[in-house]
């Protein structure tokens, strides 16, 4: 009889235990948070919600508004933040994908859980005085949420990024980084295009002027050039006196290092390309701004 | 030789003494002093809303009369109390901080509940827009001090963890406090009042 209570008793203790054990598992499971996406695109839906062509509007809308004033809109839609609220998952998202520019913290997220009928605006630091909380709440409540309410994701989407837009075409901000830069080379192409060039005039002129008188004239027509370019005549001075130095040292150079110098010239010269297909933050940082609403 | 093998030493140790932490502690004391500054900002920027806020109440609920002492009495409170950088080492006068602002939180909450009662009220304009800005400084608050915890906990680790202990036993650098789970708990179900959410 007593042997059969303690068995029962020992049944019981571990049934407990067993049960704690299952309750926390299942507690853990409530308690992971939804993995942030990584950032690819301007759009993106995990939910299916637009479809392509809708996608690559907004995408197309947003690229614009990005070239024209710098500032980076995205847009993310998810089936839901649930355990987290919206406003602490939109900023793990925001953290993670730092939209905007570094300095300016020009960056915006649309957030959209669909499932829990609820969506965010998340406004860079930058952008706070563009649009306060008031504003982003406004927006959200008149122009997404009705269109929401009629299945219209897309619409809404639109209409809420043609207010943003218009909001922060209002703000002063620096102007976008140019692609292709008119005036002012980098430090990379100029140093590049100085060392091609006083190789070039310095292989042809030294042989038929001698040594010296070789060195001279490349210099003179290297200052020339940078003079041009730089439109400085002290900088144009510089590089001149630079080439002369560098013409008449050349021959050693070459004896002793080879290929190397030119290796270096050529490396200088070719890092000019450009490939952004991928969309990606540009490190601006969030605090907190925006509003959150539902519909 | 042997000379050149000593010098590479006490070099190496020089070099160490710079790994002590030293600057380390510069940073990451600065780095906690920022974050500090901006939980102080978003507090700031709570208590600005209050008078405000409370004015619109009133327009329509000066009966309840109860909910706005307290919500004036929390509100002098944290404007009476001194908070500069040097709080960050005084772990009492950094609870007393936290339990004043707590106060101001939770006496808001019950300003927002009470006007949860009156239908010409919340269809205000001027009243919703001051609740979305009470709710955007709300989450900013939350934000900041969470980076504070963040900051905090790189900077306690590092005053704690050997050899930098030593570091900062020397200097005097001291753990400083963090924002409480309690508190926390507190705070995160206070004024996040989503009037939209109980339709």
């Amino acid at each position: 009889m007593i042997r059969s209570v303690k068995v029962y008793l020992k049944l019981k203790t571990s049934l407990t235990i067993l049960s704690a054990m299952l309750i926390f598992a299942s507690f853990n499971v409530c308690a992971e948070l939804v993995t942030i996406p990584v950032l690819k695109a301007r759009v993106t839906d995990l939910t299916q919600t637009l479809t392509a062509e809708q996608q690559s509007q907004l995408e197309a809308k947003l690229t614009a508004f990005e070239q024209q004033k710098g500032s980076q809109i995205a847009v993310l839609i998810v089936p839901t933040t649930q355990p987290e609220d919206i406003a602490q998952y939109s900023i793990r998202v925001t953290d993670v994908w730092k939209l905007g520019r570094k300095k300016q913290d020009d960056g915006i997220l649309i957030l959209v859980a669909k499932n829990d009928h609820k969506m965010r605006i998340e406004v860079g630091r930058g952008l706070e005085g563009a649009i306060p909380d008031l504003y982003a709440k406004r927006i959200i409540t008149e122009n997404i949420a009705p269109l929401f309410k009629q299945g219209d994701t897309a619409g809404g989407l639109n209409a809420g990024i043609d207010k943003l837009i218009g909001l922060i075409s209002g703000e002063n901000l620096p102007p976008p980084p140019q692609k292709q830069q008119r005036n002012g080379m980098g430090f990379e192409n100029s140093l590049g295009l100085f060392l091609m060039l006083s190789m070039v005039c310095g292989a042809f002129l030294t042989p038929i002027l001698g040594r010296i008188f070789g060195s001279g004239a490349t210099a003179t027509i290297i200052a020339g050039i940078f003079w041009l370019i730089a439109g400085t005549l002290g900088m144009a001075i510089l590089t001149g006196v630079m080439a002369f130095i560098f013409t008449m040292v050349m021959p050693w150079l070459f004896n002793h290092l080879g290929g190397v110098g030119l290796y270096t010239g050529a490396s200088g010269s070719g890092s000019g390309g450009f490939s952004r297909d991928i969309f990606s933050g540009g490190g601006g940082g969030f605090g907190g701004g925006g509003a959150s609403g539902d519909w | 030789m042997q000379k050149i093998y000593l010098k590479l030493l006490t070099a190496l140790l020089l070099l160490n003494l710079t790994g002590c932490g030293y600057n380390n502690f510069q940073s990451l004391d600065e780095g906690a002093k920022a974050s500090w500054s901006e939980v102080l900002n978003q507090y700031q920027r709570r208590a600005d809303l209050v008078p405000n806020l409370v004015n619109v109440v009133k327009g329509y609920a000066a009966h309840e009369k109860e909910v706005f002492t307290q919500v004036a009495d929390a509100r002098s409170r944290v404007g009476s109390m001194q908070v500069t950088a040097e709080v960050l080492n005084d772990p009492e006068a950094f609870a007393k901080f936290q339990a004043v602002q707590g106060r101001l939180t939770s006496a808001l909450s019950r300003l927002m509940a009470v006007s949860e009662n009156y239908p010409n009220l919340k269809a205000d304009q001027g009243f919703r827009d001051l609740q979305a800005q009470l709710e955007g400084t709300e989450n900013r608050i939350t934000v900041a001090r969470n980076r504070y915890i963040g900051t905090i906990q790189d900077y306690n680790v590092a005053v704690r963890s050997f050899p930098q202990n030593l570091t900062a036993m020397m200097f005097g650098y001291k753990t400083k406090p963090s924002f409480t789970v309690e508190n926390e708990k507190a705070i995160s179900v206070a004024p996040t009042v989503d009037f939209g959410d109980k339709k």
